[in-house]
C-alpha cells in the first residue's frame, strides 16, 4: 500500500479541466521573455504548495516512487527530477524509484499550462515544484514520527530515508500511512544551498539497470491482449490524399486482418509487423497529387534568395543600419544557407490505442501529453479525462515527439477506432524521414559596416523561412507582429546585436506545404551558426584574434564571457598546433544557458575530421553535473551530424533521402573527444538538452576559415577541395 | 519453424521469410532487439547467431534453424557482462533505444578479440548509430569492458 493517494485518482483530473483555447493562450511564452520570467520566481517555497501525493509514493519498504510530470527521452531527467525530491527529503537515494505520471492538469508545465517537455526548460521549471514536493512530504513524515513518540516536530531530524529522535529511528515506510493521513503543511522551508548534499553531485542515472539488459519499455514494446500492428501508407508527397486504392492482394498476405481508409491514408492492420509491411507493399493505391507535388529544393532555395532582397517584417531595430550601411567605408556581405533536416530519433514512431465505451488508451513515448489528450479525445467524442496516456520511455526525442497537432498519435486513434481492435501503428524509418516535421530550411543574408575600430557600426540582417508555429493553434499568439520568435532567436535578441548601436532584423515568413518542427535548439539551431561565423569573419577582416574580437563585443555580458573565456582557456587557444590542424571558436545562448565551444580539425581525404571539442557552460545551479556533461557530448554529436552530414531535399514533390544511408548522421568513427567543463554558479538553472547543439557548427566552420581561408556559409559543410 | 533462442527451444509458425528480428519480438516477445531501420545500417537489432553478431532485420527466421540465437535478454544473467558492467560504470546510455544492439555488438568485439584497439572499435560499432550520441562512452566502456574481461578471467 502506498501512502500518498494515487494521483490517477480523478480528484486530480477534475481539478483544472483545461480548454483548447485555455491551452493555446497558457502555452505561449514568448522566447525572449521566458527566462527573465524564470528569474523571477521565487527561490524559496510560497503557497499555494502542490499537492505531494500527485509526485512521490512512499511504500511499506521505504521505496521512493517519483512521478515525472516530463518524459525521459535520454535527457537524463530521470534522475535529475528525483535528486530535487530526495535532497529536501533526504530519501536513501538506492529507494528511489521513477514512473511516468498519467496525464492530468496537476502535471501541467509550471510555464505553459499544458504537460510537455521541451524547451530544455524540465529542470528550470521543475526546480521549485519537486523541491517543493520532497520537503512537503518530510514535514508530513516529521510530524507523523512526532506524534509517534509524542516529541514535538523539533525534537527530530531526517536522514537517509528516516526520522531519528534521540535514539529512536522511523523508516519513512513505517510513518507512510499515518504521513497521508495529515493535512498539507501551510508552508515549508527549502534548504539553504549550502545544505544541500545531492544537488550538485555528479549522479548516475536511474534508468540504466533496465536500459542495459532489454527490459525498459518504449512505446515499441508496448504488449496488449489482442494488440493487432497497423502500417499506414501515406501520399508520396506532402498535401496528398487517397483517391481510389484496391487492397485484395494486401488482404491475400497471411496475418493481414483488415485494411481502413483512415485521413492520413489507407492503415494494414495484421497480427504483426511483418505482415502489416507485406500487405501495405501488396496495396494498389491512387494518389490525388497535393499542393506538394511540385516541391523542389533547388526552387526553394532560389524563391527564398528573391525574397531576401525584398523587404521583410520588421523583429529588431535599432538606430538607422540601412543608412550607415550606405555610407559605410568597409562593409561585408555574406549568405548563409541551412538545409530541412529530420528529427530521426532511434525509435520510429509508433503508438498504441485501445478504445472502450467510455475510455481511451493510449500507450506512446511522447512529449506532449495534453496535445495528445486532447486530439484523441476530439476524434473518439469522450472527455479528455476519458483518455489515458501511458507514457513510455522515449527513444529519442530532439522535438519530433511533440506536434500541436498530434499527427502520428491521431493517425493511431483513427486506425483503432475504423479497425474497431486496439492497435499499435509503426512507422518504418523511411515513413519517418520522409514523413515531415523536419527542421526547416533556412537563408539568411547579413550586411555588416565595419567602423574605424574594426567593431561593427551597422547590422543589417534578412532570413527567410517557414514558421514551426505557423498553421498551428500557437500562431495566434504571434499574430499580432507576424513574427514566430522561434524563426529569429538567436539573431533578433542576440547580445551582440545589443552592442551595436545600427541594427536591423527582418524574416521572410515563408509557405510551403511543408510540415516543419522545432528540432533540437529550434531557431538556435541555424541562427548561431549564421552569428557566430559572420563574427569570426568581421574578426579575420579586422584582422583581430576570433577570441579577442568576441570579448570586445561581449563586453556587458559576464556569463558569455565567462564560457568563452573558460572553453579558450582550456582549449589552449593560441598554442601551436600540429601541422594540418587549426582551432574555431563558437559561443551561444540559448534556453537560459551559455555554452561555447572550441573545435580542432583537420582535413582528411577530401572529409572535415573534428578531433577535439572542448565545451563550457553555464547553466546556472548545475542540478546533476554528469547529465549536463552527457547533454554536451550528446548534443554536440547531434549538431555535428547535422553539420557534416545531414539534409532532407525535394524533387518532384518527393523526399529524396529515405533511410539512414542516404539521410547521414553522425557515427562513432566522427565522434570528436569532447571535455566539458561547467561554470561554478548560484544563478537559476537554466536548460542543458538542447544548447550544448548550436555552437558546434559554427565552430567547425571557423576552424575550416582558419585552417584553409575558405568560409563554408552553407550547411551542411563541405570541405574545400 | 524451431528456433534455439537464449538456450530454449521455440517452435514456431511463420513465414520462412520473415525477418529474424519480427520472429523475436512480434512471435517470441523478445522485446530487448530493436528496430532501427530495417535496412542493415544501424544496428539496433543486432544479435549473435552461433556467437557470430548478425543483424536480424536482414536475417531471415529460416536461415537461423539449427542454430543458436542469442539476444540482450540472453546475453548474461543480472546484466553481468563485462559489456554491461562497463556500460552502468560509464553511465553510458541516454534515451537507451539503440543500446542492446551497441552492448551486443560490443560483446561479439570482445568475444573475438581480448584488447580491441580504437581501429577495431570504429570498425564494428562504426556501424551502429545512436542519436543521442553516447559514441565518447561507448568507445570507454568497450576499452573498460576489456579490462573487466581480463579481471574475470583471472
Amino acid at each position: 500500500m502506498s501512502i500518498l493517494v494515487d494521483p490517477s485518482r480523478r480528484e486530480f483530473l477534475k481539478s483544472a479541466a483545461l480548454t483548447t483555447a485555455g491551452l493555446v493562450i497558457a502555452f505561449h511564452v514568448p522566447a525572449g521573455r521566458r527566462f527573465a520570467q524564470a528569474a523571477e520566481v521565487p527561490a524559496t517555497a510560497a503557497p499555494p504548495l502542490p499537492p505531494a501525493n500527485a509526485f512521490l509514493r512512499i511504500a511499506p519498504d521505504g521505496t521512493v516512487t517519483v512521478l515525472l510530470a516530463h518524459s525521459e527521452m535520454g535527457q537524463g531527467i530521470w534522475t535529475s527530477l528525483p535528486m530535487l525530491i530526495a535532497e529536501e527529503l533526504d530519501a536513501d537515494w538506492s529507494k528511489m524509484r521513477v514512473e511516468h505520471a498519467p496525464a492530468a492538469p496537476v502535471y501541467a508545465h509550471t510555464a505553459f499550462g499544458a504537460q510537455l517537455t521541451g524547451g530544455s526548460t524540465t529542470t528550470w521549471s521543475e526546480f521549485d515544484r519537486y523541491r517543493q514536493v520532497g520537503a512537503v512530504a518530510r514535514a508530513l513524515l516529521v510530524q507523523a514520527a512526532a506524534q509517534r513518540l509524542g516529541v514535538a516536530p523539533s525534537a527530530c531530524r531526517t536522514e537517509n530515508g528516516a526520522v531519528i529522535a534521540g535514539d529512536r529511528r522511523l523508516g519513512y515506510g513505517e510513518l507512510a500511512d499515518d504521513a497521508a493521513r495529515l493535512p498539507m503543511p501551510a508552508t515549508v522551508a527549502l534548504k539553504a544551498p549550502g545544505d544541500w548534499k545531492l544537488i550538485g553531485r555528479p549522479t548516475r542515472r536511474l534508468d540504466t539497470p533496465e536500459k542495459i539488459d532489454g527490459r525498459a519499455v518504449f512505446g515499441l514494446d508496448v504488449k496488449l491482449d489482442g494488440l493487432l500492428t497497423a502500417v499506414v501508407a501515406r501520399s508520396p508527397v506532402f498535401g496528398g490524399s487517397v483517391k481510389s486504392f484496391d487492397d485484395s492482394a494486401a488482404k491475400a498476405v497471411p496475418g493481414v486482418r483488415k485494411v481502413v481508409q483512415v485521413p492520413s491514408g489507407v492503415a494494414v492492420v495484421a497480427d504483426h509487423f511483418w505482415a502489416a509491411q507485406q500487405g501495405r507493399e501488396a496495396l494498389q493505391i491512387e494518389w490525388e497529387p497535393g499542393a506538394g507535388a511540385t516541391l523542389d529544393s533547388a526552387a526553394i532555395l532560389a524563391e527564398f534568395r528573391r525574397l531576401a532582397g525584398t523587404a521583410g517584417k520588421l523583429a529588431a531595430s535599432a538606430g538607422d543600419a540601412p543608412g550607415v550601411l550606405v555610407k559605410s567605408g568597409q562593409s561585408l556581405t555574406a549568405e548563409f544557407a541551412v538545409p530541412y533536416l529530420a528529427h530521426a530519433p532511434m525509435e520510429p514512431l509508433n503508438c498504441a490505442v485501445r478504445i472502450g465505451p467510455d475510455r481511451c488508451e493510449i500507450w506512446t513515448g511522447t512529449q506532449a501529453q495534453t496535445f495528445e489528450q486532447m486530439t484523441a479525445a476530439a476524434i473518439t467524442g469522450l472527455k479528455p479525462e476519458q483518455v489515458q496516456i501511458h507514457t513510455t520511455f522515449l527513444g529519442g526525442g530532439f522535438g519530433r515527439r511533440a506536434v500541436p497537432g498530434s499527427d502520428w498519435v491521431s493517425e493511431a486513434v483513427h486506425v483503432a477506432k475504423a479497425a474497431g481492435a486496439p492497435v499499435k501503428t509503426v512507422w518504418t524509418r523511411e515513413d519517418d524521414v520522409r514523413g515531415g516535421y523536419y527542421r526547416p530550411a533556412f537563408l539568411h543574408r547579413v550586411h555588416v559596416a565595419l567602423g574605424a575600430d574594426g567593431l561593427p557600426a551597422a547590422w543589417d540582417h534578412t532570413m527567410v523561412g517557414q514558421s514551426v508555429m505557423a498553421g498551428s493553434p500557437f500562431e495566434a499568439s504571434f499574430a499580432k507582429t507576424g513574427i514566430d520568435p522561434t524563426s529569429v532567436e538567436g539573431v533578433a535578441d542576440s547580445p551582440y546585436l545589443k552592442a551595436i548601436a545600427n541594427h536591423r532584423v527582418q524574416l521572410h515568413d515563408y509557405r510551403a506545404p511543408i510540415p516543419v518542427l522545432w528540432w533540437r535548439s529550434v531557431g538556435h539551431s541555424h541562427t548561431a551558426f549564421v552569428m557566430e561565423s559572420m563574427i569570426d569573419e568581421l574578426a579575420q577582416a579586422a584582422g583581430v584574434d576570433p577570441v579577442a574580437y568576441r570579448r570586445r563585443l561581449l563586453a556587458g555580458q559576464p556569463r558569455q564571457l565567462g564560457v568563452l573565456d573558460l572553453a579558450a582557456d582550456k582549449a589552449g587557444w593560441g598554442s601551436p598546433l600540429p601541422p594540418g590542424r587549426a582551432r574555431g571558436v563558437a559561443v551561444h545562448e540559448s534556453f537560459g544557458s551559455h555554452v561555447a565551444q572550441v573545435a580542432e580539425i583537420s582535413l582528411e581525404e577530401g572529409r572535415i575530421r573534428v578531433h577535439r571539442v572542448v565545451c563550457a557552460i553555464d547553466c546556472g545551479i548545475a542540478v546533476n553535473p554528469a547529465t549536463i556533461e552527457a547533454q554536451m557530448e550528446s548534443g554536440i554529436a547531434f549538431g555535428l551530424g547535422a553539420a557534416l552530414e545531414s539534409a532532407i531535399t525535394f524533387k518532384d514533390g518527393r523526399v529524396q533521402q529515405s533511410n539512414f544511408d542516404d539521410y547521414r548522421v553522425l557515427r562513432l568513427p566522427d565522434m570528436p573527444k569532447v571535455e566539458v567543463h561547467i561554470v561554478p554558479s548560484r544563478e537559476r538553472p537554466g536548460g542543458v538538452g538542447e544548447p550544448g547543439t548550436p555552437p558546434i557548427a559554427p565552430a567547425v566552420a571557423n576552424a575550416v576559415a582558419a585552417l584553409t581561408g575558405r568560409r563554408l556559409r552553407e550547411l551542411p559543410l563541405r570541405a574545400p577541395a | 519453424m524451431r528456433l534455439r533462442v537464449n538456450g530454449e527451444e521455440h517452435e514456431v509458425a511463420a513465414p520462412g521469410d520473415m525477418p529474424l528480428l519480427w520472429v523475436l519480438r512480434d512471435l517470441l516477445g523478445l522485446t530487448g532487439t530493436k528496430y532501427g531501420c530495417g535496412v542493415g545500417q544501424c544496428g539496433a537489432c543486432l544479435v549473435h547467431v552461433d556467437g557470430k553478431p548478425r543483424r536480424s532485420c536482414m536475417t531471415s527466421a529460416s536461415s537461423v534453424e539449427g542454430k543458436s540465437v542469442t539476444t540482450i535478454e540472453g546475453l548474461a544473467a543480472d546484466a553481468g557482462h563485462p559489456v554491461q558492467r562497463a556500460w552502468a560504470e560509464l553511465d553510458v546510455v541516454q534515451c537507451g533505444y539503440c543500446q542492446s544492439g551497441q552492448i551486443m555488438s560490443a560483446a561479439a568485439l570482445l568475444a573475438d578479440k581480448l584488447r580491441p584497439t580504437d581501429a577495431d572499435i570504429d570498425a564494428t560499432l562504426g556501424r551502429q548509430i545512436c542519436r543521442c550520441g553516447t559514441y565518447q562512452r561507448v568507445r570507454a566502456a568497450v576499452h573498460r569492458a576489456a579490462e573487466l574481461s581480463q579481471e574475470q578471467k583471472k
